[in-house]
């Protein structure tokens, strides 16, 4: 009886049905290109998930909490770009870790700047977060004249060039790699996992973002934990850049910038609701699996990248409408007007 | 609206409602005080008819843009898409154009590309907002992901039928129309954007669906006990903005004499930072044309204030918008109105 | 006997408007205390300032010995005093678990929680009042009667002496109502105060042990439920005589203009049949969850039914939705004006034309304006709705006024027959008095009424028939000028199973 009920609380989850679409997925494009289960592809998958993957828990974190968060590609973006470019005039040759702290250090202060936004003033997270993406990514580009920085210091190029395995596909010879910063990924996955789900802090998130004033009653510290989350918020979209930088061999500047919609989005379709409260990391992994499937896989199937776009946009309303028939479906079962 | 300003007996009706919004009020002197400053430092630029030309040229493209995502916000809901359905437009009806008026076209052809040209994309904007209200109204999605995942599909589209390059070479006829001046000085492109501002003023103020938007927006459970036909207000105030987002791909068109899917891709947050700067309520119900015209108009011009300094550079834009909308938003907190509460409650979940 | 609390002489003002004037309460330990008072007689500033959230202009608050001019909600907390609002202050989209044991992590400052140890300590709150509920639901998904458990037991994990109750019973069935009461009762047998604010007399009568009644924020008596009657109850609530003046129903119709016959809808209400002429006032009633509210919402197509029909006018009506029944002359004005009535930001003027608008359209497709605007000032001034100008925003005015645009906007519409859902909840008592006046006068001009009510007052007095719901079907039928209050409270609970009369 108990694994009955058990089995019935599973199906009614999100993330199931997201899991079930990848794996229905997976098996559709090997059926027609025989790839993707080849240990060079999901390989080459994996690293592809490192970058949206690591913005996407942060994006889990802040919409749980009840707000959205758009300025985190221009968080990044800003804190790597000065972190580069004061290394490389310094011509700083040594190990990794300053980059680190000099990167989490920047991304820090400027997500406490969101996080004194949002703590303070009673205006939704999206309209302030729109406001800060546009003052990073104006002062990056303005102040700091942001060109593109063909080399980076050592460290980082070595770090991003750093490979867990390689592997060699049987049929075309290509080479992927399992890039070391995908341990990154896990421990922040791992890490937020048990914030999330183990630490007070982890459940006021929740707590807030289901109904802040009685999270306030019951004694939360709402403008300490909201600080505190943006302050962590930056902190991995900091790191994401570092990565991403590193694995390019070079600093674009505006290489990230629009990926925010993309990232919501892949959480959303994980079964994080858009209004707060509700989610599970599971979720947003999956979520952003499939969309990094949807991005790197077509080609396999013969589909141009050229239509990758479309591809994400039809994905994106399939999804959420799937999930908002559901609901629909379950407020109608409940008496509720329609 | 709640009665925010005593308004003097001496105002002319019109303008005493217009600035019984603290909104617009503070908008028009950060306005005058704007032009003041640009005026006292700038002379020569201030004086010369080039510099209020193109700016006249330049701000309809967003301007428009805003007019649409102003609507969907007064609903309640939000219109992440214009951009995309802009390029998709402008794309689709440069091909045409080029159809039918191909290389060294008589001029009277021309002139028939133009006008179907501007038609067919009025109508593939219409149907792209359409879209928008039909999953937002009856599929019941909530607005910011129906318009996220319209945004991806109609950039994605424009990016498939130009094959990622940008169009140009269009029939003359389109630069002479659109491209023109009227009495050699007003751009045609500003005449669109007033037409533009006139019907959204019209369309809020002097029609029924105007007030039924406002209601809707501000109440949707009860606009429907009301008996309001919310689905097809909905549907048709997203194709509205989907029309406006058609004539702003018009406009680009008309500036850059090309067509390319990755154009404007600073303005859908630009849209909506001019909408939010101009007083709308991102829950809906409230909010006045004349606050989104003046925020556009502000932001226009110190865009181009800024670029009468040639040694500040031109990335400074984004960083004085987001200062400009912090600013704002701090001020509106100090001045602490009703209407935050209801913006603290937003979470983009209306229609 | 040492009082848990005791507030003499409060008194506070807002802004020039005095809530309190004068008032003591002074509750005993153990004690089961009802707070009686109309809307806007100070009942909610009085519990606000017991528990810290408002300090009074003068008066002594005397608590744990000690006399306090104002208490702070730390202070009321940590003498053991719980308020628990209307709406529980719970998290919807958290498990049971969590809501019951998510304070208690807070408070005790460790950064990790532990589940092992949450579901401990809900288990052992759940038990202090002997209510099992899954734990592991979403509190969400639950019926307001567990949700309401939910926040006593949670609000009893803190060593609580005194439990204040603020209209607890307004959105509970009747079975539901006799857990709670039973709940409360071993809470008692503990030494455990508790404060039942409300303005029901029939419910909180047989639990009760003292009565405090506050009118205009003036305390108007302390006394004992066996020196009150429902007339001198009436009396000290309102200030009014009980009012022997009821409705009678003058020019009624031969022919029905609205019939119901066999209406069902599965899990709501069953086989209901009706017959409304124009010129009465037909009462409906019935305790929650007795399905008057879903039957009005099927008789606007707002719910489809399952079975039966929709008889107007002697044809059968097909509604599809609330414009079928609009265009069919029928009026709804609904339970909860604030949610379901209001565009609280929009003017009172624009709030009462919206359902007409589309008549005062030029061909063109402007607004007349103008017309518009007489309009709504032959609204405002017919149902005395007092506002300076129909510009002002709707939430300017009082919850009573706004019922009245809510009204005026049907009224509007000229309807034939008028459904109006609880008309005067949280309404004062001039407002309900002249609201009564104007459905009394507009079923004098040929109007068809019905009015869906649980106040057996207010049913009695305006209605010339009534009908009794219970359980989804109608039992009873009541000429009212025969029936006394008594009666009808009877007929509306008690499980008798009587065999219904048309």
């Amino acid at each position: 009886m108990k694994a009955r009920a058990a089995l019935q609380k599973v199906l009614r989850q999100n993330e199931f049905y997201i899991l079930l679409v990848i794996i229905l997925l997976a098996i559709v494009i090997q059926a027609r290109s025989g790839l993707f289960f080849s240990l060079d592809n999901i390989v080459a998958l994996a690293g592809a998930m490192v970058v949206p993957g690591i913005f996407a828990v942060g994006t889990y974190m802040v919409l749980v909490s009840g707000g959205i968060d758009v300025s985190f590609p221009a968080l990044a973006s800003l804190a790597v770009y000065a972190t580069t470019r004061m290394l490389v005039d310094w011509g700083w040759e040594g190990g990794l870790w300053l980059p680190l702290v000099l990167v989490i250090g920047i991304s820090a202060v400027l997500g406490a700047f969101n996080g004194a936004f949002t703590a303070t003033i009673a205006v939704p997270v999206l309209i302030i977060t729109l406001g800060t993406s546009n003052v990073f990514s104006g002062f990056m580009q303005g102040a700091l004249s942001s060109v593109q920085i063909p080399s980076i210091p050592p460290a980082m190029a070595e770090f991003g060039r750093a490979s867990l395995l390689v592997t060699e596909n049987p049929r075309t010879g290509h080479l992927s790699s399992l890039p070391l910063s995908f341990l990154v990924l896990v421990v922040i996955v791992a890490a937020a996992f048990v914030v999330m789900k183990y630490t007070t802090f982890g459940r006021s998130i929740y707590a807030i973002g289901g109904d802040e004033s009685s999270a306030a009653r019951a004694g939360v510290n709402v403008k300490r934990t909201k600080f505190a989350l943006y302050i962590i918020a930056g902190v991995l979209a900091g790191i994401a850049g570092l990565v991403r930088t590193s694995m390019m061999g070079q600093m674009h500047p505006t290489n990230l910038l629009g990926m925010e919609l993309m990232v919501i989005a892949a959480v959303v379709l994980g079964g994080t609701a858009i209004t707060g409260g509700r989610g599970t990391l599971t979720g947003a992994m999956l979520g952003t699996l499939l969309i990094v499937i949807v991005q790197n896989s077509m080609i396999l199937v013969g589909v141009p990248t050229i239509w990758q776009r479309v591809a994400l946009g039809v994905l994106i309303i399939a999804g959420t409408a799937v999930s908002a028939v559901q609901m629909t479906r379950a407020r109608k079962r409940q008496g509720a007007i329609v | 609206m709640t009665t925010t300003m005593t308004p003097t007996t001496r105002m002319p009706r019109g303008l005493r409602t217009m600035f019984r919004d603290a909104h617009v009020t503070r908008l028009a002197v950060v306005l005058v005080a704007l032009l003041a400053f640009f005026a006292i430092v700038k002379w020569p630029n201030f004086s010369s008819v080039a510099t209020w030309q193109s700016m006249a040229m330049q701000f309809p493209e967003f301007g428009l843009l805003a007019l649409g995502v102003m609507l969907t916000m007064v609903l309640g809901g939000i219109d992440l898409s214009v951009v995309g359905t802009a390029n998709m437009t402008a794309i689709a009806t440069a091909m045409l154009m080029l159809k039918i008026a191909p290389e060294g076209s008589a001029s009277s052809t021309g002139y028939l590309a133009l006008g179907a040209g501007v038609a067919f994309s009025l109508v593939v904007g219409a149907v792209a907002g359409a879209i928008n209200g039909f999953l937002v109204a009856k599929v019941k999605i909530p607005a910011i992901l129906v318009t996220l995942g319209t945004f991806e599909l109609y950039t994605g589209i424009a990016l498939v039928i130009s094959g990622g390059k940008p169009i140009s070479g269009m029939p003359p006829e389109y630069a002479y129309v659109m491209g023109s001046r009227i009495a050699s000085y007003i751009p045609m492109v500003l005449i669109i954007f007033v037409i533009g501002a006139f019907i959204v003023w019209y369309l809020m103020n002097r029609t029924a669906f105007g007030t039924k938007l406002y209601m809707l927006g501000s109440n949707e459970t009860a606009a429907n006990f009301t008996g309001l036909k919310t689905t097809s207000l909905i549907v048709r105030t997203y194709t509205i903005s989907g029309i406006f987002a058609a004539s702003a791909g018009l406009v680009m068109l008309a500036n850059y004499n090309s067509a390319k899917a990755d154009y404007g891709s600073t303005y859908t947050l630009l849209a909506i930072l001019i909408v939010v700067l101009g007083g709308i309520n991102p829950n809906g119900g409230t909010g006045r044309l004349a606050g989104v015209v003046l925020a556009v108009i502000v932001l226009q011009v110190l865009s181009s204030l800024l670029n009468t300094f040639p040694r500040v550079s031109n990335f400074y834009r984004p960083l004085i918008w987001g200062g400009v909308l912090l600013l704002v938003i701090i001020i509106n907190q100090w001045d602490k109105r009703g209407n935050l509460t209801r913006m603290l409650r937003w979470k983009g979940t209306r229609t | 006997m040492e009082h848990i609390i005791s507030l003499r002489g409060i008194s506070k003002s807002f802004a020039g408007v005095q809530a309190l004037d004068n008032v003591t309460l002074e509750i005993a330990p153990g004690e089961v205390h009802c707070l009686a008072g109309e809307n806007g007689s100070g009942k909610s500033t009085l519990i606000k300032v017991l528990s810290g959230v408002h300090a009074p202009d003068g008066g002594e608050i005397i608590l744990g010995g000690e006399s306090h001019r104002a208490l702070t909600p730390k202070q009321a907390i940590a003498h053991g005093i719980q308020v628990i609002y209307q709406d529980f202050s719970v998290f919807p989209n958290l498990t049971v678990l969590e809501n019951l044991a998510f304070t208690s992590e807070i408070s005790d400052k460790r950064p990790f929680v532990s589940w092992r140890r949450m579901r401990r300590t809900a288990e052992t709150a759940l038990e202090k009042i002997g209510v099992s509920i899954d734990l592991d639901a979403r509190v969400d998904s639950l019926p307001v009667a567990q949700k309401q458990l939910i926040a006593i037991a949670r609000a009893l994990m803190n060593d609580a002496r005194l439990l204040v109750l603020d209209e607890p019973t307004t959105a509970l069935t009747n079975r539901e109502v006799a857990r709670l009461f039973s709940v409360i009762a071993d809470l008692t047998a503990e030494g455990v105060a508790i404060i039942f604010v409300s303005h029901k007399l029939e419910e909180v009568f047989e639990i009760s042990q003292r009565f405090t009644i506050i009118r205009n924020g003036r305390h108007v008596i302390t006394c004992l439920p066996e020196e009150l009657d429902r007339a001198s109850f009436s009396f000290y609530m309102t200030g009014r005589e009980f009012d022997d003046e009821r409705f009678t129903g003058g020019d009624i119709a031969a022919d029905p203009i609205l019939e119901l016959d066999g209406l069902s809808v599965s899990g709501a209400f069953e086989d209901v049949s009706l017959a409304l002429r124009p010129g009465e006032i037909l009462g409906v009633t019935g305790l929650l969850g007795s399905g008057r509210t879903e039957l009005a919402l099927a008789m606007f197509g707002l719910m489809p039914h399952d079975s039966g029909r929709i008889i107007v006018d002697g044809k059968e009506a097909k509604l599809r939705g609330i414009r079928d029944a609009i265009d069919l002359g029928m009026a709804y004005v609904p339970e909860d004006r604030l949610t379901e009535g209001l565009a609280l930001e929009r003017s009172i003027g624009k709030n009462i034309t919206i359902s007409v608008i589309d008549k005062f359209v030029s061909r063109l497709g402007t607004l007349r304006e103008s017309q518009l605007n007489a309009e709504a000032q032959r609204w405002v001034d017919r149902l005395k709705i007092a506002t300076p100008t129909p510009a002002n925003a709707a939430s300017t005015l009082s919850g009573g006024n706004q019922q009245r645009v809510v009204i005026g906007k049907w009224l509007a519409t000229g309807p034939r027959v008028l459904v109006l859902n609880g008309p005067t909840v949280g309404v004062d008592i001039g407002s309900k008095h002249d609201i009564h006046r104007v459905l009394r006068e507009l079923a004098a001009d040929g109007l068809a009424v019905i009015i869906i009510s649980d106040d057996i007052p207010e049913i009695l007095e305006n209605c010339n028939r009534v009908l009794v719901m219970r359980d989804g079907r109608i039992v009873h039928e009541v000429d009212s000028v025969d029936t006394t209050e008594e009666r009808l409270s009877d007929l509306m609970s008690k499980d008798v199973a009587e065999g219904g009369k048309r």
